[in-house]
């Protein structure tokens, strides 16, 4: 049935366009049986989008996709299935409120409307079995499970399908060394058994040891594919970000050392995931929280904010002991912190209102200011340069970067002593991104003090003038000055002991 | 069966109040345990119970029917021509009957899913058409239905309330296999959640439309027993079924925001709801008072039921 010579999937000429955002544009690629093809790229340069695309979840706004040299329309999952593609989803398509039992049931290939059978149950059990998740009860509501099961869940249901092509998009973020060793040996005997297998990861030693084939993307365009072991780490580096990393970032200035404390946090825990963290951040200072995904960096922030049940610890602004029951005391100018959430989308901002009323929701609240007065925003939009058609229409018309300043300068307003930000780069372009670094730094110029939270280790190394990286819920290292390089980030983030004693050296 | 106890939590929970409230009322009614009053009480329980089957295929795919009361009201009113005369053609009438319902239901599906138009729009707009037609159907109540039959669907099989009989018919041939297909996972795949489902390959669209019809197929069987129960045709009955049926789903655990709950539990709050009604009727409790306690029980129930939020630990987590 394979024709030999033919790629297994090809695309050509694909765009995607959202709104004004060109997600992808005009992207050629090739994916063939037998191989592990590594997908790289910064955030938001397309790489989930043509993932997205190739598992039917999204239609391209041109160009067209064949499988064995036959153009195909892949209008739903459904249908992407039917051709063999199978994704596992970064984002889980699990059904939290069915068991693990039923969550298969529905993924299996022949699963219609009908009597399910049950075929494939089997097999989804030796995989999990394989992949070290033999306590999974198929009982279980999948609600109940842990972050890692669910994955191993996940794992299993495109395995069960018996696809073709598996794409693989960050499914092993939350696992462990020894599981994610075990996953790889099942990819790579699918890959054995004829299968293609597309891979996103960030995480290089994992591409270092899965990989056949690289491709880069950047903004929305495949920059260069290539086998592995052709580029070293340095250049790859280098095609990803594309441009000079320093010219991106303003200058640093010189610490100051005895600048007075503004933020000092002592102690702070909650449930398992956030274990006796201490922070203390100067007058003009921009420290980072590094770490991967999900090891408490985002859940230390929320807490700080005030988002948290049941927090223990000590938090103090410029020398005073607060209590921090929520945003609204938070906000107070007593308390003076902002939070610029992870998702602009739906936590940071109310799509359909206008700009304008979305400006004015932080000062709401806040007896000392009208909320409704223009000037209090005047000052903070045009130092943001915020391009808008008119602040009456509404936020969703704006492009990713230019929500996320709206969203800056709603907490600008309130002239916030310490600003909290949670990856607030994520998913924009590159002249937003060197924008709102410049702002960053000349608010922490001006006085303020500022927490970022980034998945990009390069602004906490550009950016940051301390940086300290999360692992498991614990600070496990403080890298500062000619400490703060990319090796030892990375090391870190994974816990290698060596580096987290150099750290403390 | 601990397992099974602890995964089917909410149902086992409507179960035993009901058994309780159950014991309650047959221990204080004048008559006591008779098949008269066991027969009395199910056939009541089951006309709220199909209507609440009804909306629990609403709301399991996070929608809400408001068109059940009026469904049940046009299908009584058209079973109020046809459930009379020779054999074959009461057969047929009922077959039109709940065939009428299901067109209901379905048209709901279609202005949801390709008007993409909220249910609660949608079904407070066709429940006036529907309220509308049945009417003119029946502008006073009257009609008739077959005596026989009804007698037959409404009394005792071997001293067993036939009522009790459908339901079981319900529960054991329909629910439980149906829950096992494709389409019967696919409702609460869509209501848990709709990207994971439309991930996994279910066509949404279809699985949504299919939900709104059995809805209507369900509410054309209320109307149908409805018309054993009474004999005659009535287009009035609507509005108290509606909020009611409502009412049931949430006291039997099914979740409004969808994907949790069961056709059994469904059942299992409609049947407390009407037994919580026949309690106060001969409790001595004024019949004036009796809207505000049965809103008090509900109202304790609905709270229980949202228990859960207090032990999220993330205050954004209560938003979702």
């Amino acid at each position: 049935m394979t024709n030999v010579n033919k790629p297994l999937l090809e695309m050509r000429g694909i765009s995607m366009h959202f709104g004004a955002t060109k997600a992808l544009d005009g992207v050629d690629f090739l994916c063939n049986a037998v191989e592990v093809h590594a997908v790289l790229g910064e955030n938001g340069a397309g790489k989930s989008t043509l993932m997205k695309l190739i598992a039917g979840v999204l239609q391209p706004t041109s160009g067209d996709i064949q499988v064995d040299g036959e153009r195909v329309s892949l209008s739903s999952p459904k249908a992407a299935l039917r051709h063999g593609l199978v994704c596992m989803f970064q984002e889980l398509s699990l059904v939290p409120d069915l068991t693990v039992r039923e969550n298969l049931l529905l993924g299996a290939r022949d699963s219609g409307l009908g009597w399910l059978r049950g075929n494939g149950l089997e097999a989804a059990r030796d995989v999990l079995a394989r992949i070290g998740g033999e306590d999974i009860s198929f009982g279980a509501r999948v609600a109940d499970l842990t972050l890692p099961q669910r994955q191993q869940v996940e794992i299993a249901k495109a395995i069960m399908k018996k696809p073709r092509l598996l794409i693989l998009d960050e499914a092993t973020s939350a696992l462990s060394a020894s599981v994610v060793e075990k996953v790889f040996d099942l990819v790579r005997e699918e890959r054995d058994s004829g299968t293609a297998v597309l891979f996103i990861s960030h995480r290089f030693h994992e591409i270092e040891a899965l990989a056949d084939t690289i491709s880069v993307f950047r903004n929305g365009q495949r920059v260069e594919t290539f086998a592995k072991g052709a580029h070293d780490y340095g250049a790859i580096i280098n095609m990803m970000v594309g441009q000079k990393i320093e010219e991106l970032f303003p200058p640093k200035p010189p610490v100051n050392p005895e600048a007075e404390v503004v933020l000092h946090v002592e102690g702070l825990t909650w449930e398992d995931r956030v274990k006796d963290v201490n922070l203390t951040v100067l007058r003009g200072q921009i420290v980072g929280l590094g770490g991967l995904d999900g090891q408490g960096q985002g859940a230390f922030m929320m807490g700080l904010f005030g988002l948290l049940r049941k927090t223990e610890g000590k938090t103090a602004l410029e020398g005073t002991t607060t209590t921090i029951s929520g945003p609204k005391a938070a906000k107070q100018p007593d308390v003076g912190l902002a939070y610029i959430p992870e998702d602009r989308k739906t936590e940071g901002l109310i799509l359909d209102q206008s700009i304008e009323q979305n400006l004015e929701l932080a000062a709401l609240g806040r007896g000392d200011l009208d909320a409704g007065d223009p000037a209090l925003y005047a000052n903070s939009l045009e130092q943001l340069a915020l391009k808008h058609g008119g602040l009456d229409l509404p936020v969703s018309s704006l492009s990713g970067g230019n929500q996320q300043k709206v969203v800056l300068a709603k907490w600008l307003a309130l002239a916030p002593r310490c600003l909290l930000l949670a990856d607030p780069t994520r998913g924009i372009d590159v002249k937003t991104k060197t924008q709102i670094y410049s702002i960053l730094r000349k608010l922490a110029d001006q006085g303020a003090s500022v927490i970022l939270l980034s998945t990009d280790y390069e602004e906490l190394i550009q950016l940051c003038d301390e940086a300290h990286v999360f692992f498991n819920g614990e600070i496990v290292a403080s890298l500062s000055g000619d400490d703060l390089t990319p090796q030892n980030i990375i090391a870190a983030a994974l816990n290698v002991s060596a580096t987290r004693d150099a750290a403390h050296a | 069966m601990l397992d099974y106890a602890k995964s089917n939590r909410r149902e086992v929970i409507a179960a035993a109040v009901l058994i309780v409230l159950l014991t309650i009322y047959l221990g204080t009614h004048p008559r006591g345990a008779s098949t008269y009053v066991m027969t009395i009480w199910a056939n009541q329980c089951l006309i709220l119970g199909l209507a609440a089957c009804a909306q629990f295929f609403a709301v399991v795919v996070r929608g809400i029917d408001l068109s059940v009361g009026a469904v049940m009201a046009l299908t009584n009113t058209i079973a109020s021509y046809l459930l009379d005369g020779s054999p074959a053609g009461i057969a047929m009438g009922m077959v039109a009957v709940v065939g009428a319902g299901a067109l209901c239901g379905l048209l709901n599906g279609v202005i949801v899913v390709f008007g993409r138009i909220q249910p609660i729009v949608v079904t407070l707009a066709t429940a006036s058409v529907f309220v509308g037609l049945a009417l003119l159907l029946r502008p006073t109540p009257g009609g008739a239905v077959n005596y026989d039959l009804a007698d037959a669907m409404t009394l005792d099989v071997l001293g067993i309330p036939t009522a009790l009989v459908i339901t079981a018919v319900v529960v054991f041939a329909f629910w439980l296999p149906f829950r096992r297909t494709g389409l019967g996972l696919g409702l609460y795949a869509l209501g848990s959640s709709e990207q994971a489902a439309f991930q996994s390959g279910i066509d949404t669209r279809l699985v949504r439309l299919a939900a709104f019809t059995l809805a209507g197929v369900f509410a054309g069987l209320a109307g149908l027993f409805y018309s054993f129960v009474t004999t005659t045709g009535d287009a009035g009955i609507g509005p108290g079924f509606t909020l009611n049926s409502i009412a049931a789903v949430v006291l039997g655990g099914v979740l409004l925001r969808g994907g949790v709950g069961s056709l059994v539990g469904a059942l299992a709050g409609a049947f407390i709801l009407k037994t919580i009604a026949s309690l106060m009727f001969f409790s001595g409790i004024p019949s004036l008072a009796q809207p505000l306690f049965e809103g008090l029980i509900l109202a304790g129930a609905i709270a229980i039921g949202g228990a859960d939020v207090l032990r999220a630990r993330n205050k954004l987590e209560v938003f979702k």
